[in-house]
């Protein structure tokens, strides 16, 4: 004779199905999130403590994270929704802290851009005590666990802000670490005294660039300001044009392998035609042009679209394209449903190409 | 009323075509503006009334495990009630309207909303959003014309069951959320007509069930049960409680639509509707209730029901503010703008179930009159 144990349900899970008895409609989340938006258990969330301005158009922003935050790793990158002009916004923001602080705060570091929503409200108008919603850290742009002999950062703008919490972690003593870093003036290097002192120190050999008066790094300049790069494991991040140029650098040396590189924002090339899209359970349609993700154009209309690093890189954003066709804003390419397929589709980096039925 | 094609006085017969459609630029417009300053203040008058109908329901439910010494009874149900006023009114009956649906704020959205009611969201949301707001006072198609089971209008046939409407009606405003539910199942002509066999209807009366079943079960065993020695008066508090929720939106919903003054019209009138003419169809089918920011905020802003009709989608706070900019326009194309005290709406609107709960009074006319298109003078 065999017996099935019964599922043991916990008497923590008990409770809660009691409580949300007496709480629905809502949850007991809903109204525990009044009085204690980052306890353990409540959807992730941050409290902005202190922003702190780094140069005339960057700052520091140092939040305290929800008791469910897992930490990170120096390098990765957070997602962070913050209400500019009350509509909820998410943007991703390398971390600049070091790992595991005794504090727990988490820092970023935001570079206000021309017209950027976010960035210019983080930058100048947040005010400490503001709740922000945060995700888990993620992201590959890390050091391997046996840090390499030699490395080179290469880095320009604010893309100096993961490999800051990279340099901060500390790397081991006897590692030969190269920093080639560009800014428009010596004053709006973000970090500019620390790294300096850093150099100062001999941790690390610091190539500051400043492009207002030496104009852009040209990547064969490397030959010259690293002669050994191509042989050096190599962490890149900053604007697209350096990027491409620096991957088709290493690529034509055959070293692609050796370098890592962490974009800020996708790569946008050929528009499609655009279309009507038809957001089929929100019962919304859309007429979107062929530059704009399916993302905007939905959320734009008020449908609640799921959404991640909003650059083509986390899936957190995928939705099956039940009908028609669509375009990637990145590389052209096209896609196409028949009624019944349901390719899945990211929105963030997918514009319409015709009339186009998303299920959502 | 009648509708207003049979009317020997058109109210809208002194309207061009053009007239109408400069009416829906102008409305237009006034949406435009509202949208693009819509924001951050927006944002922080929601979240506040939501935290302060969350605060005043918890306080008002712990008031009442004491509810059998009399002072926390009486404070404690007046508490829930406003707190159950609140939810259904100016929160639920908004964000179900995706008046906040441009925050993204995954929290406060009409596809992730459920509400203090026996009515599922998702259901109301169909025969509200849907069929009431687009078919307004359409006769034959807006089926909150009596809610089915009323004659409102002189256009509606009359029979002898319509003699104890007034009851009936009193009946409904007691058990509103039940009415409600019933109607959002379209239940009288399902029943009829056999769609209750349909697996479609049975799957939507099953949520209605599980619905209910979670409602009662919070109202009328836990909490009395958690109150002890106080189950009977908290369960009589949350009786009371619901039954003044449900007194007060039925009051307040039938005077967006009932009250003398408000205009009806003929189902063959909307084939071919413009965007103007469906503007001018909201502007008199709807009646506005004057008063105070509290009895605003308490109607939910259903008491600025022209605006509401005009803009579902706005924000409910924007109604009151964008109310003088409407009603000059009303008086600049020589429209009648309905509004009244709620007292005087409530009874207006009370004396109409009455009066035509009996037949028509005399005949209006003996030739046939064809229905007339909205506009006579179409340019
Ligand atoms: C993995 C990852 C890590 C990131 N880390 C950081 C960081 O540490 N610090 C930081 O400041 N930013 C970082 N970003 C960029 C950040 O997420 C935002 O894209 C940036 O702040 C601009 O947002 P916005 O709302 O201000 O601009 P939007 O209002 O979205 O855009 C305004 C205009 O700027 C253009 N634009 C958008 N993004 C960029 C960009 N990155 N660079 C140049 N132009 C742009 C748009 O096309 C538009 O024309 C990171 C992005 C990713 C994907
Ligand atoms: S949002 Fe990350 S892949 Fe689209």
């Amino acid at each position: 004779m065999t017996t099935t144990a019964r599922p043991k349900v916990s008497f923590r899970r008990r409770l809660l199905r009691l409580a949300e008895t007496v709480t629905t409609p809502l949850l007991p989340a809903d109204y525990l999130d009044l009085v204690a938006p980052l306890r353990a258990g409540a959807a992730l969330r941050g409290r902005i403590v202190e922003v702190r301005p780094e140069t005339p158009d960057a700052a520091t922003v140092v939040i305290q994270p929800g008791r469910g935050w897992r930490g990170h790793l120096p390098g990765q990158y957070v997602r962070l929704g913050v209400d500019v002009d009350g509509v909820r916004q998410w943007r991703a923001y390398s971390l600049t802290s070091v790992p595991g602080g005794g504090d727990r705060l988490i820092t970023i570091t935001v570079k206000a851009i021309p017209d950027g929503k976010v960035s210019n409200h983080l930058v100048r108008r947040v005010r400490p005590g503001t709740i922000v919603q945060l995700d888990q850290a993620q992201g590959d742009f890390v050091l391997p666990a046996a840090t390499p002999e030699r490395v080179l950062f290469l880095t320009a703008g604010s893309g100096i802000t993961p490999v800051m919490a990279m340099l901060r972690a500390g790397l081991p003593a006897r590692a030969d670490v190269v920093l080639v870093h560009s800014a428009p003036r010596r004053d709006d290097a973000i970090f500019g005294a620390e790294l300096r002192a850093l150099a100062a120190t001999g941790a690390l050999r610091l190539i500051e660039r400043h492009t207002d008066t030496g104009g852009l790094l040209g990547v064969p300049e490397l030959d010259e300001l690293v002669p050994d790069h191509a042989e050096r494991q190599t962490w890149a991040c900053g604007p697209v044009g350096l990027l491409d140029a620096v991957e088709r650098h290493w690529a034509d040396r055959g070293v692609a392998d050796r370098l890592h590189t962490e974009r800020f924002r996708p790569t946008v090339i050929s528009p499609g035609e655009g279309g009507a899209v038809t957001f089929t359970g929100a019962g919304v349609t859309v007429e979107a042009d062929g530059a704009t993700p399916i993302l905007d154009a939905g959320e734009n209309a008020g449908v609640l679209m799921p959404s991640g690093c909003r650059m083509g890189i986390c899936f957190g954003c995928v939705v099956p394209l039940r009908q028609g066709a669509v375009r990637d804003l990145r590389n052209g390419d096209l896609t196409t449903a028949v009624p019944g397929d349901g390719v899945l589709i990211q929105t963030c980096v997918s514009a319409a190409a015709g009339t186009c039925d998303i299920e959502l | 009323m009648t509708a207003i094609q049979n009317k020997a006085r058109n109210p809208i017969a002194h309207l061009t075509a053009e007239d109408i459609e400069i009416i829906g630029k102008e409305l237009d417009a006034i949406r435009d503006r509202v949208i693009a300053d819509r924001g951050e203040r927006d944002a922080r008058y929601i979240r506040k009334v939501i935290k302060t109908q969350r605060t005043l329901e918890l306080s008002s439910r712990a008031v009442l495990l004491f509810s059998l010494f009399p002072p926390a009874w009486i404070l404690g149900t007046a508490g829930l009630a406003v707190a159950k006023i609140l939810d259904n009114m100016e929160i639920g009956h908004n964000v179900l309207h995706g008046q906040w649906d441009w925050m993204r704020d995954p929290k406060i959205h009409s596809t992730t909303w459920d509400w203090d009611h026996v009515s599922p969201a998702e259901q109301w949301k169909h025969s509200h959003n849907e069929l009431h707001h687009r078919y307004t006072n359409v006769l034959g198609k807006d089926n909150d014309l009596g809610y089915g089971i009323m004659r409102v209008d002189e256009d509606q046939p009359w029979s002898k069951g319509h003699l104890g409407q007034p009851f009936y009606n009193l009946l409904n405003a007691c058990f509103f959320e039940y009415g409600i539910a019933a109607y959002d199942l379209e239940l009288g002509k399902n029943l009829k007509d056999g769609g209750h066999r349909s697996p479609e209807f049975r799957a939507r009366a099953r949520a209605v069930g599980r619905k209910i079943r979670r409602q009662v079960l919070k109202d009328y065993i836990a909490y009395p049960l958690l109150s002890g020695p106080s189950f009977l008066t908290t369960l009589a508090a949350n009786f009371t409680a619901n039954l003044i929720r449900n007194l007060w939106s039925h009051s307040v919903i039938m005077c967006g639509h009932f009250p003398s003054g408000v205009e009806t019209f003929e189902k063959t009138s909307i084939e071919g509707e413009t965007k103007g003419e469906w503007y001018l169809r909201q502007m008199l089918g709807s009646a506005n209730i004057s008063g105070s920011r509290l009895l605003h905020i308490m109607a939910g802003n259903l008491s600025h029901q022209i605006e509401h009709h005009l803009f579902p989608d706005l924000p409910s706070n924007r109604y009151g503010e964008i109310a003088p900019e409407v009603r000059a326009l009303f008086d600049r194309y020589g429209l009648r703008y309905t509004t009244g005290s709620l007292p005087k709406q409530v009874a207006s609107a009370w004396w109409k179930v009455i009066r035509l709960s009996f037949p028509n009074r005399r005949r209006k006319s003996l030739e046939p009159v064809a229905p007339a298109p909205l506009v006579s003078a179409r340019a």
